[in-house]
């Protein structure tokens, strides 16, 4: 791990996306301290007004503070994010790991359940969950989870069949090694590595669906400061305000590319090895 | 499963002025006085032949309006796969032959961005600029060749990072092989090994890539029709959802599947044109 940190730094872009996540946990973490106005409260007769030195970022048609609210953001972006990916990749790399472990009956019915769900493009099985189940932050958080789930069972099954025919997976379950403990031992130290760099780069793709559907008005809904929500409606704004839709965008992009930047170099950095 | 949309759809259809009576006359109507456990065994023997049912909004037949707005979204996606295939299968094998210099790592964040740039805030961006400030295309809306440009490009770009390190990572691969080595061997010219020998063998995964992505692709056309006012399928779903039309949500959603189940069975066929070692069992 200290190896995979070492050549991780090594990289200035990498650096620099490490430091970009780093200041928005802190936002996220320090959000009231930090934002300078309530991101919630409206004062409407300062709206849409471009920004300045006491609204760096200009106010929003309710005439709220944006930096306050990309601030306040922050939060809940990265909420759904490790939620919703931590959620995600534990089903699939659970449900993945004893279908290919164990093959036929479990096999076949996961993987028939699993069709399923890859019946419609990722974003558009979140859209439909959240449609059904109505919107709000945790219905948010499952169907960006279950728009997840799909790739992790698929990756970890295949993963876990090449592993589990490994000379000394062999010779442990010769040994009468307990299947708990060879999956548990052999399976997922041997797998992971994969799959850390897979859930790196979800995180950025859970954050640009989760402000994807709010961008659509079935995400996180206002008043709450998620970044795509307020895209969404700025958007209505933006051919005479265009500062309602800068930022909170940019912040999204930041986020994403830094998870990405990330994710993409511990790939390389295994695949090296 | 819509069904647990909450609303009520005969309510919405009815008005805010409707008596009780002509709420209870669109329920009958629309088969939703019918037990719920009797309506999704209807819909299903209905589906076979083809039968979404009636819009419960517009009262025009689900598949008519479908029909309608898929060859929109069908367009806009084989324009920009078009494009991206275009710009980043060159790209991404310039990028490789020139491994490690300063253009492959250009390439290479240019590609990360292309993947971490929110669509629907780049769509916005590019209104913003191409449209309102410099006047040059239109901001959304269907029709001419001009009202391709915008989203073509939003949709293309992200698919085109993409395309661009699969393909990187796949000719560097190959490149590596046995077999390049012998044709090296053979006295044979690079530009011929690359041409024959590399490429070949490279564009199988991004073949597969491209299947697979323009069915995400699909599912983004939600996104970029909101964004463009583009009359596709996209949109009508939102729409649809918006409505509580739960018809038109189905069938929409049922096409969509379809769809998708289709592209993924072109990406395997042509997946044995292009590797001839596959076969179809």
């Amino acid at each position: 791990m200290n190896t995979l940190a070492r050549e991780l730094v090594k990289s200035k872009m990498v650096l620099a996306s490490i430091i970009i996540l780093l200041s928005f946990i802190f936002m996220a973490l320090f959000a009231d301290f930090l934002a300078p106005y309530s991101p919630i409260e409206s004062d409407l007769s300062i709206s849409n007004k471009p920004p300045s030195w006491e609204h760096p970022f200009g106010t929003d048609e309710l005439g709220r503070d944006i930096l306050s609210r990309v601030i306040h953001g922050a939060k809940l972006t990265l909420t759904i994010s490790f939620a919703a990916t931590a959620i995600g990749a534990l089903v699939g790399i659970i449900v993945g790991i004893l279908s290919g472990f164990y093959g036929r009956a479990v096999d076949t019915i996961t993987q028939r359940f699993t069709d399923v769900l890859l019946a419609l493009p990722g974003f558009l099985l979140a859209v439909m969950f959240v449609a059904i189940m109505g919107n709000n932050l945790a219905t948010v958080i499952a169907s960006v989870a279950l728009s997840l789930v799909p790739s992790y069972i698929r990756m970890s099954r295949g993963l876990t069949l090449q592993v589990k025919e490994l000379e000394y997976v062999l010779a442990a379950k010769q040994l009468g090694v307990s299947n708990i403990k060879i999956m548990t031992r052999h399976i997922i130290p041997n797998i992971s590595p994969t799959l850390i760099a897979q859930i790196t780069l979800n995180l950025g793709t859970a954050i640009l669906f989760a402000s994807g559907l709010g961008f659509l008005g079935i995400g996180v809904p206002p008043p709450q400061p998620e970044w795509g929500t307020m895209l969404g409606t700025g958007r209505t704004y933006m051919f005479y305000a265009p500062h309602l839709i800068i930022f909170p965008g940019l912040a999204v992009f930041l986020v994403v590319f830094s998870f990405n930047k990330i994710g993409d170099r511990i790939g390389e950095v295994i695949a090296s090895k | 499963m819509i069904r647990l949309i909450p609303g009520d759809p005969a309510r919405v259809l009815a008005g805010l002025m409707a008596s009780e009576e002509d709420v209870e006359l669109i329920r009958e109507q629309l088969g939703l006085n019918k037990p719920l456990y009797v309506q999704p065994f209807t819909y299903m023997a209905n589906l076979f032949t083809f039968n979404l049912g009636v819009s419960a909004r517009t009262d025009s037949p689900v598949l008519y309006e479908v029909m309608a707005r898929l060859p929109n979204t069908l367009a806009l996606a084989l324009s920009s796969t078009a494009l991206a295939v275009a710009l980043g299968v060159p790209l991404g094998v310039f990028a490789a032959s020139r491994k490690s210099s300063k253009i492959d790592t250009l390439v290479s964040t240019f590609s990360i961005v292309g993947i971490s740039l929110p669509t629907y805030w780049l769509g916005l961006i590019m209104i913003t600029v191409f449209a309102v400030e410099l006047h040059l295309l239109p901001a959304g809306g269907y029709g001419t060749p001009a009202h391709f440009v915008l989203p073509t490009i939003t949709i293309a770009l992200f698919l085109m990072a993409f395309i661009v390190k699969i393909t990187k990572a796949s000719v560097i691969d190959s490149m590596e092989k046995e077999y390049v080595v012998t044709a090296r061997s053979k006295g044979l010219t690079e530009r011929v090994i690359l041409y024959k020998h590399i490429l070949r063998n490279a564009l199988i995964p991004v073949v597969t890539i491209i299947g697979l992505q323009f069915g995400s692709l699909l599912g983004g056309a939600v996104i970029t029709e909101t964004i463009y006012a583009w009359p596709g399928l996209g949109r009508l779903i939102i729409d649809a959802i918006n409505n509580r039309d739960y018809p038109m949500v189905q069938g929409s959603i049922f096409i969509f599947a379809l769809l998708y189940a289709l592209v993924n069975l072109v990406t395997d066929l042509i997946y044995t044109i292009v590797d001839p070692r596959v076969r179809l069992g």
